[in-house]
């Protein structure tokens, strides 16, 4: 493993598969034991650096330090220095000054946790920047969609809704290609980013036509802001073209399964009907993601001596 | 003052020969000249070019000292080459009155290291609005020619056609930053395979074309002079060569940085790579390159845009946009221009010198190395290659792209009418 995880690229085929199996490892021993914790990072300290909101993946990250004994910090940006214009490479001095092991960054800029990443001494962990990659959601996504399926070789992925401003979209493109997986990105031409053909993907503007041929739907939340700057005409024609309904549901295999990384436009990208269907992996997708978080953390710190 | 005796000098490349210099003029060039009582400069195998002219310097004074000022870029000016610089009017205050342009005017004269030829605003406050008061400023002491709101497009089509027609009364010239704004809303990198592959917001190449077709529509429409700062695409050189073939009076500037790096930069994100418009891809850069060669685009400019170190050293949506040029330029173009056997040392003396000078409309500047003519020259050595390390820079400012790389050719000497203002490779001043 990298020192860090920054994007998808950072793992190779054997780096990737060693998270997922690391991840199973830990689910299998913690198991039904009372107390959900191991003692490997005891005495680590953990930061959590988040320039945006993001309470689910904020409290996953902590939990998933928490639970390998890791001491954890969480630093908002808001109330803090940063809000009275403290730059990011004096925070990361900071931070690295008191002694933090890891920092895990979320931040509203691409490429913020590679800048963080030249400054310090530690790993960074990206937990999410800007519109470009959020890799510990595409692990989780993979760990999900092996335990549901079986495999990831030769899967076939829909990946549905804004693409051009999905950091989850550009990690699971990656990731799920590194995986031996077959993507297809589906949106209104407008979603789809200019360049998109040098990804290994195949673009489709048909969700129709994609539905009967994928072993999974992964469904991208679609920001209310996008409305107003003509991305398309209105959220009912969208959901109308790209949402996820039950009847469109009816028309995957069997075995196909339905992904969300949430929150959730209920109604919007998709139905409340589809969202609580046997189809749907988004509550596992939640749990699933500590046990991940817990695999990235403990690769990327238990591995190496005080 | 000192006469100059520069032996045996290869003026534009060519056969070696000795250039006297006197009372500020060229006074001889020929072979085995004998001066007595002048200071002699062995100039074997350097290269004798005019002094350079930089259609577009960025001097950041009045208002950003910290990261420039008129006598530290011209210091950096003058040991690129330059003789004559043009300082971009986006200052704090805005160069868009006399006052302004006359202030920056006479702080270049105080340094004396460089002609600093001040540009004026063509808006009030870069504003893109109103017409500032451009006669003004054309009567000044500054004698502006030039004007544009670089930095910003003059976007609205009325405005930018009333500007264009308004100053042919003293023959000057509209340079527009060409960049549909409505197309580069949060834009910060070349839209392409890299900016989703990175998730940098595209900076589409049709926001460039379509202002430049608009432009050169215009220009011809109205029969005024256009010039078109920093152009980055093909498609860009494409339009231009269609509008000079239908005989638009329209020139083109292209930047070293432009002519040398590419995308692929952006790669890590370290913000001294963002600049605008944005570098472009390789295709991009070859067709700059060919038409720079076949005289497309008229000139080099640098768009030295030196910025603090808090200003760059950040994440990349955070940074401001710009790099240094004005010391590796002519390096840049050695590279990437002389060394490829696109220009020879005349084609680098008519792009780096001749035109811009008469672009500016500046007289004394851009002259052929010819008796009688002013002593505004620079001697190269082409066969050095050095590592740049921005911490010997003369700008105050370090933000340069070409860190850590190695370029050609070394300015050994620089005279701004028959003074030295760079010997031995130092600044005199």
């Amino acid at each position: 493993m990298k020192r860090h995880l920054l994007e998808a690229a950072d793992l190779d085929r054997a780096d990737a598969t060693l998270v997922l199996d690391t991840a199973a490892q830990i689910d299998a021993a913690l198991a039904g034991r009372e107390v959900k914790k191991l003692p490997t990072l005891r005495g680590r300290t953990v930061v959590n650096l988040f320039f945006e909101d993001s309470t689910r993946t904020r409290i996953s990250f902590e939990l998933a330090a928490k639970r390998l004994s890791a001491d954890v910090i969480n630093f908002s940006a808001k109330g803090s220095s940063v809000s009275k214009g403290e730059s990011l490479k004096d925070t990361a001095l900071t931070l690295e000054a008191m002694g933090s092991d890891a920092i895990v960054v979320r931040h509203h800029a691409s490429g913020a946790p590679h800048r963080l990443a030249s400054w310090v001494k530690g790993s960074v962990v990206n937990a999410g920047d800007g519109t470009h990659e959020h890799p510990t959601q595409a692990l989780l996504d993979a760990y999900t969609i092996r335990q549901r399926l079986g495999r990831l070789e030769g899967v076939r992925v829909a990946l549905v809704g804004d693409v051009l401003h999905s950091r989850v979209a550009r990690s699971n493109v990656g990731l799920l290609h590194t995986l031996g997986a077959e993507v297809t990105v589906v949106a209104p031409p407008t979603l789809v980013p200019v360049g998109v053909g040098s990804w290994p993907v195949e673009v489709s503007y048909d969700l129709d036509a994609v539905l009967p041929k994928a072993d999974v739907v992964m469904m991208l939340r679609v920001q209310a802001e996008r409305m107003t700057a003509s991305f398309f005409p209105s959220a009912r024609e969208y959901s109308r073209r790209y949402g996820l309904d039950a009847r469109r549901m009816a028309t995957l295999p069997d075995d196909a399964i339905v992904m969300h990384p949430g929150p959730m436009n209920r109604g919007m990208e998709i139905a409340a009907e589809v969202a609580d269907s046997v189809r749907s992996t988004i509550v596992e997708q939640v749990g699933n993601g500590v046990s991940v978080r817990m695999a990235v953390l403990y690769l990327l710190l238990g591995g190496r001596s005080e | 003052m000192t006469n100059y005796l520069i032996k045996g000098a290869k003026p534009y490349g060519g056969e070696a020969a000795d250039i006297f210099l006197k009372d500020g003029r060229i006074a001889s060039i020929g072979e085995h000249l004998r001066v007595p009582g002048a200071d002699v400069i062995d100039a074997a195998g350097l290269v004798a070019l005019p002094g350079l002219v930089d259609l577009h310097t960025h001097l950041r004074e009045p208002g950003r000292e910290d990261a420039e000022t008129v006598e530290t870029g011209s210091r950096a000016a003058a040991l690129g080459g330059f003789t004559a610089v043009h300082a971009m009017a986006n200052t704090d205050p805005v160069a868009d009155t006399a006052g302004v342009v006359e202030q920056v005017w006479r702080l270049g004269q105080q340094a004396g290291l460089v002609d600093v030829v001040p540009v004026g605003a063509v808006t009030v406050g870069l504003k893109g609005e109103r017409l500032a008061e451009l006669g003004a400023m054309a009567d000044s002491a500054a004698r502006v020619r030039v004007f544009s709101d670089d930095g910003m497009c003059v976007s609205d089509p009325a405005l930018m056609r009333r500007a264009l027609e308004y100053v042919k009364a003293f023959d000057g010239v509209v340079a527009q930053h060409a960049e549909e704004p409505r197309l580069t809303v949060g834009a910060q990198m070349h839209e392409g395979d890299r900016s989703a592959r990175l998730g940098l917001a595209g900076w589409p190449a049709a926001a460039e074309e379509a202002i430049i077709a608009r432009d050169v529509l215009l220009a011809g429409h109205v029969g005024a002079r256009l010039h078109v700062c920093h152009v980055s695409t093909a498609g860009s050189v494409e339009l231009l060569r269609w509008a000079k073939a239908r005989g638009v009076q329209v020139t083109a500037e292209v930047t070293p940085h432009h002519l040398l790096l590419t995308d692929a930069c952006a790669e890590g994100y370290d913000p001294v790579f963002k600049v605008n418009p944005p570098l472009r891809t390789a295709e991009d850069v070859a067709a700059l390159r060919a038409g720079l060669a076949d005289g497309t685009i008229d000139a080099v400019a640098t768009d030295h845009a030196p910025h603090a170190v808090e200003d760059k050293e950040s994440e990349w949506a955070a940074a401001r946009p710009g790099m240094l040029g004005l010391e590796q330029a002519l390096s840049v173009v050695v590279e990437t221009m002389v060394e490829t056997g696109l220009l020879d040392w005349a084609g680098v003396a008519d792009r780096m010198s001749v035109r811009p000078a008469v672009i500016g409309r500046l007289t004394e500047q851009g002259r052929p190395l010819a008796p009688g003519e002013p002593a505004n020259l620079l001697l190269l050595d082409p066969s050095t290659r050095a590592t740049v390390d921005p911490a010997a820079l003369a700008s105050r400012s370090r933000n340069s792209p070409y860190a850590g790389r190695e370029l050609p050719g070394r300015v050994v000497a620089t005279f701004l009418r028959g003074v030295p203002t760079v010997l031995d490779g130092k600044a005199q001043k």
